[in-house]
């Protein structure tokens, strides 16, 4: 079992720095999310984790010792590739077996490893095809087949699901869930898609432009992110954000129009105030503290999306839960929830 | 399960630093190439450029030595090497003109459907596998009267007064070599080209056909932007190939009648296989070197003048 | 071009006249060659330009195949290119994987020196060659052909491998690496496995180039026992310089192995192309 940690971790091709100063400890047994846009750098950590790209700076752990020499093939971890890399030539039974050809494993020992995943993953009937027969969720599941069968230390997932559609998607996420539930073993996982990541993981790590942003539980980043990158990229729709100043104990927006805030205003260096799209309400005249004009209006059954255009603080999106009889072209009043509003400064930090 | 069997991760197998392995690997891999070529081609290159300013002639073996440009001042008063420098322009320009048109051709009715494709186009593919001395010998034969039909057809045509072979006559004796040299070359082009059609986007045919573009039209907007890239190179390569391409000559007619066939490259390879003068073979060698480097340079500054990449 | 525009009847039998015209020159001449060699000696002359002999033999194949030299050049012309073709294309397959796969300090000047070898004349080496083959008394082996064509090949082969490995997926081999495989071992379990069209393709290309080099051959080869092919069959032409029938008969002989080479790879060639070279 694996305690993976890494110190000070660098990574630049040539004078391109892509990854700087990545520090990271990774429990046995813990199932970390690696999220972040496209290009970050993502790929390049797992990567690196797996030994198939050198690491140009710090220190590479797994349970005390020093991994940063050590070839792919002794570091005993799995990966999952986006491409699923099935080998075109071999069938999906030596596709799975494969690692344990490499490791002479018993004729029997093989089988009985394969036979096993192959129950797991439901593809019993299919264990003489060749990857091209199959489907892509049919290639999904025999690329971790392949993982599972070697029984690994650490599995390493790359943007697995990204190529399947959106139903197989939510079912392979379960599927990987259960996976991880069942054999308890350390999994990263990287995805660009916060979904996949907010349900899945036991820790989020977010990544940004070569940097890690914060690392934390789900709910600490959609509760308490370290910042408006992290805010605005955590949580579906994005996070509302609106240019303000603190004014005493509450916050005065562009528009004059000022919001109480529950808890302590911090005297200066307010610069914006966040607030998800949850965390606003339709209200009534009375208890509305702006108003503004209805410009779309989404019914999606459970929830309704109302995009709010308020003249001199801009555009905003509103989701009420369940319907809400709000047409296009409304006027409505709007309500912050006093007790969800994030506050940054103009570097982005944080401030509450 | 496989614990017992199963090494700690980190414990390598006695295996050299992976670092290591990393930075040497590419060279372990490119190193068999690298030392044969450097070897056998570019160190005898350095070694045939130095005899071009030496005396190295197995006829006179005591008269070696540096002799400056001895050799190039012969070949500046050398009439053969003038007419043999004119000849090359001629065939090189002749071969590459026929064989580039009818390979482009080629290359688009190969790109078109019809019945029994795959057979017609491994058969027309096919006189490029034939080696270079059979089509030489094959050609000749066929220009031969007495056994071969082409002078009875040209002479039937008109184009010659009587069915003689036009390789023993020194005014057309170059379109023997030519006509081979074009029939062994089409396929080369063709080959290029037509992997340069297949690799255009069919859905770029359809949205110029929905925008009314004639035939003619998705000719010259499509198909030639996206085959001018590889038209470039491999006129340029062709052009050298062929500027250095002794063999058809040297079988089918030796340089004669009268040197009226003999191009740079069956010279230097007459002189040094036939007098066995290194020295001078290699001046010529250095002159035909320099003449295609100039030629290779303009048709790249041309390319990037002419193709916006 | 497309499936979609509708051909006038015109344009479509001027497309058929085309295509039968490439047809006829790309096969005339082979024709000829194979006519000339089962026509019976004494019909040569009389029927040399009739396009069919009024009668066969098989005569000038058997004089050629038992009272010639012939055997002796075709053996010998078949290990100096099979032995070419296979060095070649590991030598080759070596290169283009390390320059599809790698970037190491030097790859831009190999691959530039590369380049070069493809730009000058190869009769300049001519002389050199001859000079240091002979100092290391080879001349008259076939090993010096087997390595001077084979370096003479290497360069174009490692492109058309290259591109080979251009078009299979780095995914695959690093799948391999950390299934427990060294890199060495997933190129031979998995990449070259993929890799056997690209392999095919290049060893018959490589071993229809060296079946039909002349120049350096005659220059390097002057014993009977040694010559090659090409070399042997101009031999023929001062030898036989009357007998039209055998010497076509060793013709046709020499032509099998090539063109069959030929016929199986020339499908891959363009795929090869299609895929890599175009897209550079
Ligand atoms: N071999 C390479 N050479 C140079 N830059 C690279 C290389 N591989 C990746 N990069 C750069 O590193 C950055 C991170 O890439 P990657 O880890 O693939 O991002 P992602 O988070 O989308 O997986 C990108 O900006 C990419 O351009
Ligand atoms: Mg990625």
């Amino acid at each position: 079992m694996a305690r993976i940690e890494l110190q000070s971790i660098a990574k630049s091709y040539g004078s391109v720095e892509v990854l700087r100063d990545i520090n990271l400890t990774i429990e046995d047994g813990e199932f970390i999310v690696l999220v972040g846009p496209s290009g970050c750098g993502k790929s390049t950590l797992l990567r690196m984790i797996a030994g198939l790209e050198p690491i140009s700076g710090g220190e590479f752990t797994i349970d005390g010792r020093r991994m940063n020499e050590v070839p792919p093939r002794d570091r005993d971890m799995a990966m999952v590739f986006q491409s699923y890399a099935l080998y075109p030539h071999m069938d999906v039974a030596r596709n799975m077996g494969f690692s344990l050809e490499i490791r002479k494993a018993a004729a029997e020992d093989r089988q009985s490893k394969i036979q096993g995943a192959a129950k797991t993953l439901g593809l019993t009937g299919l264990k003489e095809r060749l990857p091209k027969q199959l489907s892509g969720g049919q290639r999904q599941r025999v690329a971790m087949g392949r993982a599972i069968v070697r029984d690994p230390s650490a599995f390493l997932f790359d943007e697995p699901l990204s190529n399947l559609d959106a139903a197989l998607r939510v079912e392979m996420r379960l599927e990987i869930a259960r996976l991880h539930q069942r054999l308890e073993a350390t999994m990263i996982y990287v995805t660009h898609d916060q979904v996949e990541a907010l349900t899945l993981a036991d820790r989020i790590v977010v990544l940004n432009g070569g940097d890690i942003q914060q690392v934390g539980t789900p709910l600490d980043l959609y509760e308490r992110p370290a910042n408006k990158f992290v805010a605005q990229f955590i949580g579906s729709p994005t996070m509302n954000v609106l240019r303000a100043e603190a004014k005493g104990d509450s916050i005065a927006l562009s528009g004059g129009t000022r919001i109480q805030v529950e808890g302590d205003v911090p005297a200066s260096g307010v610069s914006e105030l966040g607030i998800r799209p949850e965390h606003i309400h339709v209200a009534g005249s009375e208890a509305a503290q702006f108003s503004g004009r209805a410009e779309l209006v989404e019914h999606l059954g459970s929830d309704t999306n109302i995009h709010v255009q308020v003249d001199g603080i801009g555009p905003f999106l509103v989701r009420e839960h369940g319907h809400v009889p709000v047409n296009t072209g409304d006027e409505v009043g709007l309500f912050i929830d006093p007790e969800k509003v994030h506050l940054f400064a103009e570097d982005g930090r944080s401030l509450r | 399960m496989m614990s017992t069997t199963k090494p700690a991760p980190g414990k390598p197998r006695a295996r050299p630093s992976f670092y290591f392995r990393y930075l040497v690997e590419p060279y372990l891999y490119i190193s068999p190439a690298f030392v044969l070529i450097a070897l056998v081609m570019l160190v005898p290159l350095v070694i045939g450029v130095s005899y071009a300013f030496q005396s190295v002639s197995l006829l006179r073996p005591f008269e070696t030595g540096w002799v400056g440009t001895e050799n190039f001042q012969a070949l500046w008063t050398d009439r053969k090497f003038w007419l043999a420098l004119k000849n090359t322009f001629w065939w090189t320009l002749g071969s590459i003109f026929f064989q580039f048109f009818l390979g482009l051709g080629l290359a688009l009715l190969l790109n078109t459907h019809f019945y029994g494709k795959r057979l017609v186009q491994a058969l027309v593919f096919l006189p490029w596998a034939v080696p270079t001395f059979l089509s030489a010998l094959t050609w000749a034969w066929l220009f031969n009267p007495t056994i071969g039909p082409l002078p009875h057809w040209l002479a039937a045509l008109g184009i010659l007064s009587e069915p003689y072979n036009i390789l023993g006559d020194p005014d057309l004796a170059m379109w023997g070599p030519i006509t081979a040299n074009v029939w062994f070359g089409i396929p080369f082009f063709a080959i290029t080209l037509l992997a340069a059609l297949q690799s255009i986007p069919g859905e770029l045919y359809e949205a110029a056909e929905i925008d009314g573009a004639t035939a003619w039209q998705s000719f010259t907007k499509i198909t030639l932007p996206f085959l001018a890239p590889m038209i470039a190179i491999t006129v340029m390569l062709r052009t050298i190939w062929i500027a250095n391409f002794a063999d058809l000559i040297f079988v089918m007619t030796g340089g004669g009648p009268a040197n009226s066939t003999q191009i740079l490259s069956t010279y230097i390879f007459t002189t040094a296989f036939r007098k066995l003068d290194f020295g001078y073979a290699s001046a010529i060698a250095v002159a035909l070197l320099v003449l295609l480097l100039i030629y290779a340079v303009i048709l790249l500054v041309l390319r990037r003048r002419l193709v916006k990449i | 071009m497309s499936a979609l525009r509708k051909s006038s009847p015109l344009a479509v039998t001027g497309k058929y006249l085309a295509l039968a015209f490439y047809l006829t020159f790309a096969l005339f001449p082979l024709y000829w060659l194979a006519k000339i060699a089962v026509t019976p000696d004494k019909l040569i002359f009389s029927e040399g330009t009739a396009m069919v002999p009024s009668s066969f033999t098989f005569e000038n194949f058997r004089t050629v195949l038992i009272a010639t030299d012939f055997l002796s050049y075709f053996k010998n012309s078949l290990i100096v290119s099979l032995g070419t073709a296979a060095i070649t294309t590991c030598v080759a397959a070596a290169a283009g994987y390390a320059f599809s796969r790698f970037d190491f300090r030097g790859k831009r000047l190999v691959i530039a020196l590369m380049l070069i070898t493809q730009m000058f004349p190869l009769l300049m080496i001519i002389a050199p060659i001859y000079k240091i083959v002979a100092a290391v008394g080879l001349l008259n082996s076939l090993t010096s052909l087997i390595i001077v064509y084979t370096a003479f090949n290497v360069p174009f082969a490692t492109f058309l491998m290259q591109s080979f490995f251009d078009g299979i997926p780095k995914d695959l081999e690093e799948a391999g690496m950390i299934d427990g495989c060294t890199r060495f071992e997933a190129l031979r379990k998995i990449i070259l496995p993929l890799t056997l069209p690209g392999l095919g393709a290049t060893l018959g290309f490589i071993f229809t180039a060296a079946w039909s080099e002349l120049l350096f051959a005659l220059m390097l080869i002057n014993s009977n026992d040694t010559m090659t092919f090409p070399v042997g069959l101009l031999t023929f032409v001062s030898k036989f310089s009357v007998d039209w029938g055998q010497m076509m008969a060793a013709g046709v002989l020499a032509l099998v192995p090539s063109c069959l080479f030929f016929i199986f790879i020339q499908r891959y060639l363009v795929q090869g192309l299609t895929s890599g070279a175009v897209k550079g």
